[in-house]
């Protein structure tokens, strides 16, 4: 049997210590009529057969080690250092549990704890937890904190419009039964016409950086304005971004917010990811999910614990503001891993990497006859290109006879971006892969 | 290190340094290229930061630190991990490296589903699979944790109700035995937690279930198995209770290690329920996530799922395989997170149920509760237990006697631990006072378990004759116990102090 040890002897001896006759004996509690139902599910493979089967799934996936990848929108193929995986396989590490006993675990809590610090040095904020599901999902939280934050005094939260949908749709799923109402993102607003907005309702005011178009916005003022409407301020961020962009913290930010997939995590096809959370100590208390603290054992020594636990599900149950218990606490420790290969030089230079290579391609993509690019704002690692056919087009053709997996169409989520691709550019694209991808955005466009 | 950790007063040094206490200025642990394209202007300087507070170490000052931090853990890899509710299991090898296949690990969730058919056939078959196992009718992969799982159900419970003209219906009945996910995301949902009391038998007061049973109710929440280990006595009469009121059974599928192949909760009568691959599907941990938290409905609920999910969008013949793509259930709660779910862990999942087939599923039960049993019997005389009946995959004892006053489960969780054993889930189900709950899984052995026995027994022996042996316990772990008040009232979640330029 396959992950079971049991011998016959074994089971004999059980059971008769049990004072039973047949293991089935021990389920005389559940319904007779319903026991042991058939299963339709195929027969049991060996581990040779298992491989071959998944591996015959994975083979007809267009993996990006086979493909020149400009497809980004949330998820981003930067470079993943090898020791990462390698400490990732620590059975130590991913075959553990919840650090609730700390005398066990202080691999694990000190692990987290350098993760909270190297996300508070990248966003300029004081405190971290120890990660969400994704970058949508802490976007939600920073939703839940700032609902109990004001109380649910204050009801209104505003969206840019260009945060990245999902996100919103899943802020909005979230909260369909708080309370909380959405505005800002219908249109085209821009961040004056989301300062206007700010009324003594709203709880939060959110915004990306760079934005979901690869764009930094103009946001002097906004801080202020938003305190001086006694609300928060959230932003979502782009953690490779902060290697070179001034951090929320230093733009007035109260939370910051995102997707740290790009620190060292694999794409695989959308998770595990790592939500990331940073905050002000003086709303620390509010936060949702694990927090490590640094204290001392016994002996004096230097020791981490998980903390703040009062606020959370399993103590303060339906007065607690989120439900989240498990997290993504692997992936936090990739991205401490990742943060301390690149570290205070490393990541700047993949900042910097990924901005000249995506500057570049942009410049040689708006030569090109019937191609232009927005740049109307400065922008990091993603630009938009307005083509002269749809996008969906253009990456059949780019896929099928170039072997690129092209651009988002931003038309899916915003109507009046017709013919509009969101390009990503990474580390990890090299010279002759843009080369390439501008040859045959000019020859689609001829044909 | 940049500097040794001389003891300065009685303290000792710490285990380990601090990564930022490690390397020395300058120092990178990898290798960039040059950049091969001409460089661009930078922006605007007002835009940009000076630099990033973060660690100068080598690769191998890297490899080092987090290698040593493992060793600090104790994991499944290491040693028996019984934490009831959790359900540790073997962590089987060959999942990890299918997780890691390129075309598994290396492919972008925004690409064309025609690039990703391989991927999305794994995922449409983990969906039948799981709902095969349930007896539900359509399973959403979205939700990345068990509670997330919980979130959509509830959601989609209130959903119904407001699709079909009761949006009054706001109460969900909870037993005072439930996990803490269960009221709060109740809460998180806007609905209202009504908890009642369980019986003397750990079972459902079925009096005071009718008594709350009203116009109002939305629906029920209950765990199967319950918290305490025992398949609820009355289980289907619970289920009609609640549906005569005209609320929906939802079932936390935390402890469903104790029902593969031997009850399908639909058949029970459930309406929607989640699973947690990472508790009866073999996928690791993480030391606290990620997980995968799969939500099932049934016919009634499955138009209300959390999406998008995988269907078949064109039918497959002898020579063509069936075309995959993403679907929205037509009145769907809504997208749970971004993208499809954790992805990486449903990989597992798939390689452990094709490892596994039906037979083996059927198995992985029988002796998961075999084991649980097993050690229950053997420590019944020793430790008070609240019940004597058979349980399931896991049974709750308590840790604490008359006669050895000053003794909580608490210190024999931390003696446990100089047994090289991690301690039990303590302290929970609520309402058992002194809890200690057991969970060892069917992928311990015989002596695995007769080693916990005898460790537990040896234990209740040095609590009555040598109870500081106990208070001071862990003696040989790497650290002694923490100051956890002081780690709340000193509040450091950062070693650094944080720059605003």
């Amino acid at each position: 049997m396959t992950y079971i040890p049991h011998t016959d002897a074994d089971r004999e001896a059980m059971l008769k210590a049990i004072g039973v006759e047949r293991i089935e004996d021990l389920f005389a509690e559940v319904p007779a009529e319903n026991r042991f139902p058939e299963l339709h599910l195929p027969q049991g493979k060996s581990e040779m057969e298992v491989a071959w089967e998944m591996g015959g799934l994975a083979s007809v996936n267009a993996a990006v080690n086979e493909y020149a990848v400009f497809l980004g929108a949330g998820a981003y193929n930067h470079f993943v250092p090898s020791v990462i995986n390698h400490i990732l396989l620590r059975g130590e590490f991913y075959t553990a549990y919840t650090p609730y006993q700390p005398e066990l675990s202080q691999g694990t809590l000190q692990a987290i704890y350098e993760y909270q610090s190297m996300m508070c040095a990248l966003t300029g904020l004081e405190a971290a937890n120890a990660s969400h599901y994704d970058g949508a999902t802490s976007l939600a939280e920073a939703v839940t904190l700032a609902r109990a934050h004001y109380r649910g005094k204050r009801k209104k939260v505003i969206f840019s419009p260009s945060i990245n949908p999902q996100y919103r749709a899943v802020a909005r799923t979230y909260h369909q039964g708080s309370g909380m109402k959405f505005v800002g993102d219908k249109g085209s607003a821009t961040i004056p016409d989301l300062i206007d907005m700010l009324d003594e309702d709203t709880a939060l005011l959110a915004v990306q950086y760079p934005n979901f178009f690869g764009q930094i916005d103009d946001f002097n003022g906004l801080a202020d304005a938003v305190h001086e409407a006694g609300a928060l301020l959230c932003m979502v961020v782009d953690p490779i971004a902060l290697g070179m962009f001034k951090s929320p913290g230093a733009l007035g930010a109260d939370m910051a917010v995102g997707e740290g997939q790009s620190l060292g995590i694999p794409l695989s096809f959308g998770g595990p990811y790592l939500g990331f959370f940073t905050t002000t100590m003086k709303l620390v208390r509010k936060i949702a999910g694990r927090v490590i603290g640094e204290t001392v054992d016994k002996y004096g020594r230097r020791a981490y614990v998980m903390t703040l636990r009062p606020r959370e599900q399993d103590i303060r149950r339906e007065k607690a503001t989120s439900n989240i218990c498990s997290n993504q606490g692997l992936m936090a420790l990739a991205a401490s891993v990742y943060l301390s290969l690149v570290g205070k030089s490393g990541l700047r230079r993949v900042a910097e990497l990924s901005y000249h290579k995506a500057h570049y391609a942009a410049q040689q993509i708006d030569a090109l006859e019937g191609f232009s690019v927005d740049f109307s704002k400065p922008f990091f690692k993603e630009f938009v290109v307005q083509c002269p056919k749809p996008v969906a087009e253009i990456n059949d053709a780019l896929i099928e006879d170039w072997g690129i997996i092209g651009g988002y169409d931003l038309s899916k989520d915003y109507a009046a971006r017709e013919n509009q691709m969101l390009i990503a550019v990474t580390e990890t694209n090299t010279r002759d892969e843009i080369d390439t991808l501008v040859e045959a955005l000019r020859e689609l466009a001829e044909a | 290190m940049t500097e040794l950790h001389i003891q300065t007063n009685d303290a000792p040094p710490p285990l380990e340094p601090l990564i930022y206490e490690l390397g020395a200025p300058g120092r990178v642990g990898v290798n960039l290229p040059e950049p091969d394209v001409p460089t661009a202007d930078l922006p605007d300087a007002a835009l940009l930061r000076d630099e990033v507070d973060l660690p100068e170490v080598s690769e191998q000052d890297v490899v080092r630190h987090f290698v040593r931090l493992s060793q600090l853990n104790h994991a499944v890899d290491t040693g028996f991990y019984p934490l009831g509710s959790c359900t540790m299991k073997y962590n089987p090898k060959i999942n990890e490296d299918m997780a890691r296949l390129p075309g598994f690990a290396l492919v972008h969730p925004l690409q064309d589903p025609e690039t990703v058919q391989g991927a999305l056939a794994l995922m449409y078959g983990l969906q039948q699979w799981l709902a095969e196992i349930s007896g539900m009718s359509a399973v959403s992969l979205q939700p990345a944790a068990g509670a997330h799982g919980e979130f959509s159900g509830i959601l989609m419970i209130r959903a119904y109700h407001i699709a079909n003209g009761e949006p009054h219906r706001t109460k969900i009945i909870i037993p005072d035995s439930a996990h803490g996910t269960n009221p709060a995301t109740t809460s998180m949902a806007g609905l209202q937690a009504v908890e009642i009391p369980s019986d003397a038998n750990g079972d459902v007061d079925l009096d005071e279930l009718r008594k709350v049973c009203d116009e109002n109710v939305a629906g029920m929440m209950i765990t199967v198995p319950n918290t305490l280990g025992v398949f609820e006595a009355h289980i289907k009469e619970i289920v009609e209770i609640v549906h005569e009121a005209g609320g929906l059974m939802y079932m936390d599928g935390a402890n469903m290690n104790a029902m593969l192949g031997v009850i399908k909760p639909a058949e029970l009568g459930f309406d929607v329920m989640h699973y947690n691959l990472h508790k009866t599907f073999s996928t690791p941990h993480g030391g606290g996530g990620p997980g995968s938290g799969p939500v099932a409905a049934n016919d009634k609920l499955r138009p209300f799922l959390p999406g998008p999910i995988v269907d078949v969008v064109e039918q497959g013949d002898e020579d063509t395989p069936p075309l995959y793509g993403f679907v929205h259930p037509p009145q769907s709660i809504g997208p749970l997170k971004a993208f499809w779910g954790n992805f990486g862990i449903m990989v597992r999942a798939y390689a452990y149920i094709a490892a596994q087939g039906a037979d083996g599923l059927r198995e992985v039960t029988r002796h998961a509760v075999l084991n649980a049993n097993y050690i229950r019997v053997a420590l019944k005389g020793t430790y008070p237990m609240p019940f004597d009946r058979f349980c399931g995959h896991e049974f709750v004892c308590e840790g604490h006697w008359k006669d050895a006053p000053g003794i909580h489960a608490l210190d024999i969780s931390k003696r446990l631990m100089d047994y090289g054993i991690h301690p039990p889930t303590n302290y929970f189900p609520l309402i058992v006072p002194e809890a200690l709950l057991i969970e060892p899984t069917e992928t311990e052995s015989k002596e695995s378990c007769d080693n916990f026995i005898e460790a537990m027994l040896k234990i209740a022996e040095e609590a009555h004759e040598n109870p500081e042996l106990l208070h001071e316990a862990p003696h040989v772990t790497p650290v002694g116990r923490v100051d956890e008040v002081r780690a709340a009232k000193q509040l450091n979640l950062c070693c650094r102090p944080v720059s605003h330029e």
